[in-house]
């Protein structure tokens, strides 16, 4: 266990510093000031010294900077020292514009998509634990608190292509919600087998047992790992399964129609959901704040940042790089491939839980566990993936050459060699 | 309600404003959910009466109007105009101009692909990377188009018994320079797509043109190799000195998406074959004939084709012994390929048609002309 101090000065616990300001509050007002107070130093710590900055610098500045690293090109490099102010242009020059609403739209749902969707993205972040003491909202029922709410800005994002009256913004909902619904199943019956698992719906209960078995939840559940990562990146619209706003196909999605600042709030919110997924991954495969006692010497906060942004970059990452699914495609991939897997993952994780438990093993046993479940899981997708037909040798990845100009070239012609 | 749920098509436009239409194309897909049961093409929007402007300037003044066709192509547009005037008033170019020529056909087919194979990556959903790194290189490809001829997009360079100026002093350099990093860059796009297991989903099986249809709606270009046709004008019917330079005709499986795109991506590697010998056997000499400036050929008629990158580029002549041409008609290669888009996306989803449109590689300035 880390060992910070309760001195206000130990920036390896910042909740020190927030217990002292009420304290404070509480010595010379009535008490009912400090529990006024008390949500509202919570709400700045995280939301003002985690998730804006997090959101501008890296979800905004960082991602152009990184994918135009990718691009062969520089990305903002204008504003400020090496363009770090360019989000901050970006916002000013947002709330600038005119926000549209075309004539036919469905004004009120239109107007109210974009607070709906603001909304769930700041509660995301109460049952996260930045430090051993550092939680807003310590929750027995965190894991379940945290699917729940990250499933209401769907319901915005259906509003919004509703209520433009734009057949694309339509068209960027229903999918939008279509996949929603096929992916939050393989997603949830993962995050079970880790509840089963670490025996908590607590999220800093999820942490303190990574931190006592000394072994990361992502070493011992792979597979859960991989799904989250393919489920989170589907239900945010992250490349390459962002049909919702597939540029080249529907514009923008439910987007199209909205401009200015309403843009805005979604973008920006876009980005908070992105990083609340990957600090949620960060608590609950990554270890949270804990890294094998590193946490007693650096702040515990600082590791939990450094794995919410290292989990960020990997969608950063995946963007600049792959191309987009079909929708139908997408639905198959759910229900055909990762929700077999996650029931898989499900028994197998309970079966070994039973046998901790029964055969009173003790802690070493689970890097036995981990090594099982890597090497299974590994099987598992190569043995499913090819059992649904998966045959990557017989596919060509070169045309064949003709020497000469003629007809039709049979596939079966050995002059031209199939390579 | 026994009726509960009812369902009808509803027509969904995609463009002419619209990311993925490559320029104001416009197609009226009827969709029944996420499957197009019907798309109408509507071109036009791009109109400039070319072929009616031609016929009141000279046959040196219509090269600039070539250049803006195919505005991704400038050298081959202008390549396959003075042939057509040059098999209309008999004249021979020197080798040099030829090989010059081929040089520049050959690099213009490089920028091409390069738009072409990046655009497509980017309609399947892969998001400007591979368009960014093919565009790198395409601006190298401009920059010796700037050092030649003075523009990079709308170059102008060829004239009717030759091309416009000689090749500017370092300019052997600077290809050879830029064929390696090329090369890389064909085979980096490759390695990111080729073989992606997502891109294999998007674009196998996808927009299938099978052989007979390629070839009864003369198709031509990637999108009939694509479909398994070994058919290169080049290799049929040489001009310029062709038949001098070794190649090969890429030609694809089964004629979907994706074979269409992994031939550019050869066809690209076959460029930068004959580009390095046509360097190697560069030959001394003149890089042109002298051409009256106002040529009057002889009455008749001409037809000249070359491969540009997108297919058979034809350019049609007619002289009535004047100053201009009595009647010039372009064969358009992207308009011919364009004419099976309906027979690509029918039956398939909207994501699909967005795949089939960036496969087919149009270019709407020549469509529309």
């Amino acid at each position: 266990m880390p060992t910070a101090t309760d001195h206000w000065y130990d920036f390896r616990d910042l909740s020190n510093l927030s217990r002292v300001i009420l304290e404070g509050i509480d010595s010379v007002g009535p008490s009912e000031l400090a529990y006024l107070v008390a949500p509202l130093i919570g709400f700045v710590a995280f939301f003002l010294v985690f998730v804006l900055p997090s959101q501008l610098f890296l979800g905004v500045y960082g991602e152009r900077r990184i994918i135009g690293r990718m691009q062969a090109r520089k990305g903002p490099n204008r504003v400020g020292p090496l363009g770090l102010l360019q989000p901050l242009a970006d916002a000013v020059k947002l709330l600038q514009k005119e926000a549209l609403t075309p004539a036919r739209a469905d004004r009120a749902i239109m107007w109210a998509a974009p607070i709906f969707f603001v909304a769930p993205a700041v509660l995301l972040f109460a049952v996260i634990p930045f430090g051993p003491r550092m939680v807003f909202a310590d929750l027995p029922a965190g894991l379940i608190f945290f699917i729940a709410v990250s499933g209401l800005p769907v319901l915005a994002a259906f509003m919004a292509g509703w209520g433009s009256n734009n057949k694309y913004s339509l068209f960027g909902a229903m999918r939008v919600v279509a996949m929603s619904v096929s992916y939050e199943v393989p997603l949830v019956l993962m995050l079970l087998g880790v509840a089963v698992f670490a025996n908590t719906l607590s999220l800093p209960g999820i942490v303190l047992f990574q931190a006592e078995v000394n072994l990361w939840l992502v070493f011992m559940m792979p597979l859960a790992f991989a799904v989250y990562f393919i489920c989170v990146s589907a239900e945010l619209n992250r490349t390459p399964t962002d049909i919702a706003e597939a540029e080249s196909e529907i514009v923008a999605g439910y987007l199209t129609e909205y401009s200015g600042m309403k843009w805005g709030l979604f973008y920006g919110m876009d980005i908070g959901y992105a990083l609340a997924a990957s600090a949620f991954a960060a608590t609950v495969f990554l270890g949270g704040w804990s890294m094998w006692g590193l946490e007693q010497w650096v702040p515990p906060w600082l590791i939990f940042v450094a794995k919410t942004h290292l989990f960020y970059f990997v969608f950063i990452w995946t963007r600049g790089t792959l191309p987009r699914l079909r929708v139908d495609q997408l639905m198959g991939f759910a229900w055909k491939f990762l929700l077999p897997l996650a029931v898989f993952n499900l028994f197998l994780v309970a079966l070994e839980r039973l046998l901790w438990a029964e055969a009173d093993l003790g802690d070493g046993i689970v890097f036995a566990f981990a090594a099982v479940n890597i090497a299974l899981s590994a099987v598992a997708v190569w043995g499913w993936a090819r059992l649904l037909g998966y045959r990557p040798e017989r596919m060509p990845t070169r045309p064949r050459l003709a020497r000469e100009a003629g007809g039709y070239v049979p596939l079966d012609d050995p002059a031209a060699g199939g390579r | 309600m026994n009726d509960v749920v009812q369902s009808e098509p509803f027509v969904m436009n995609i463009g002419p404003q619209h990311p993925s239409t490559h320029g104001v194309f416009r197609v009226k897909a009827t969709v029944d959910g996420e499957r197009v049961v019907d798309a109408e093409m509507v071109i036009g929007y791009l109109h400039r009466s070319m072929e009616k402007l031609a016929e009141e300037r000279t046959y040196t003044q219509n090269i600039p109007f070539t250049d803006r066709t195919d505005y991704l192509s400038s050298m081959s547009n202008n390549l396959g105009y003075c042939l057509a005037v040059e098999k209309l008033a008999g004249i021979e170019t020197p080798p040099r101009g030829q090989a010059i020529r081929v040089i520049m056909a050959e690099l213009q087919r490089l920028a091409s692909h390069c738009m072409g194979a990046g655009a497509f990556a980017n309609d399947t959903g892969a998001w400007q990377t591979p368009i960014m790194w093919f565009m790198r290189e395409r601006e190298k490809i401009l920059d010796i188009f700037e050092m030649t001829s003075g523009a990079r997009l709308t170059c102008n360079y060829m004239r009717i018994g030759g091309v416009a100026f000689d090749l500017p002093p370092g300019f052997e350099e600077r290809v050879r320079e830029f064929i390696a990093p090329m090369r890389q860059t064909i085979a980096d796009g490759e390695g990111l797509l080729s073989g992606n297991e997502i891109f294999l989903a998007r674009a196998r099986d996808v927009a299938v043109v099978p052989h007979e249809l390629a070839i009864n709606a003369s198709l031509s270009g990637p999108m009939l190799r694509g479909s398994g046709v070994a058919w290169d004008i080049r290799k049929a019917d040489p001009y310029c000195g062709y038949e001098q330079y070794e190649f090969d005709i890429p030609i694809g499986y089964r004629g979907d998406a994706y074979d269409r795109f992994i031939v550019r991506l050869e066809e690209m590697r076959q460029s930068l074959r004959i580009v390095e010998q046509a360097l190697d056997g560069l030959p001394g000499g003149p890089h042109s004939t002298e051409v009256p400036l106002a040529l009057r050929p002889p009455a008749g008629e001409a037809y000249a084709r070359i491969e540009s990158p997108r297919g058979e580029l034809g350019y049609y002549l007619v002289s009535d012994e004047g100053p201009s041409p009595y009647r010039f008609h372009i064969r358009p290669p992207s308009l011919i390929n364009l004419s099976v888009l309906r027979e690509m996306t029918v039956g398939g989803s909207i994501a699909d048609a967005i795949v089939a449109l960036g496969s087919i590689d149009i270019v709407v300035g020549e469509i529309d002309r």
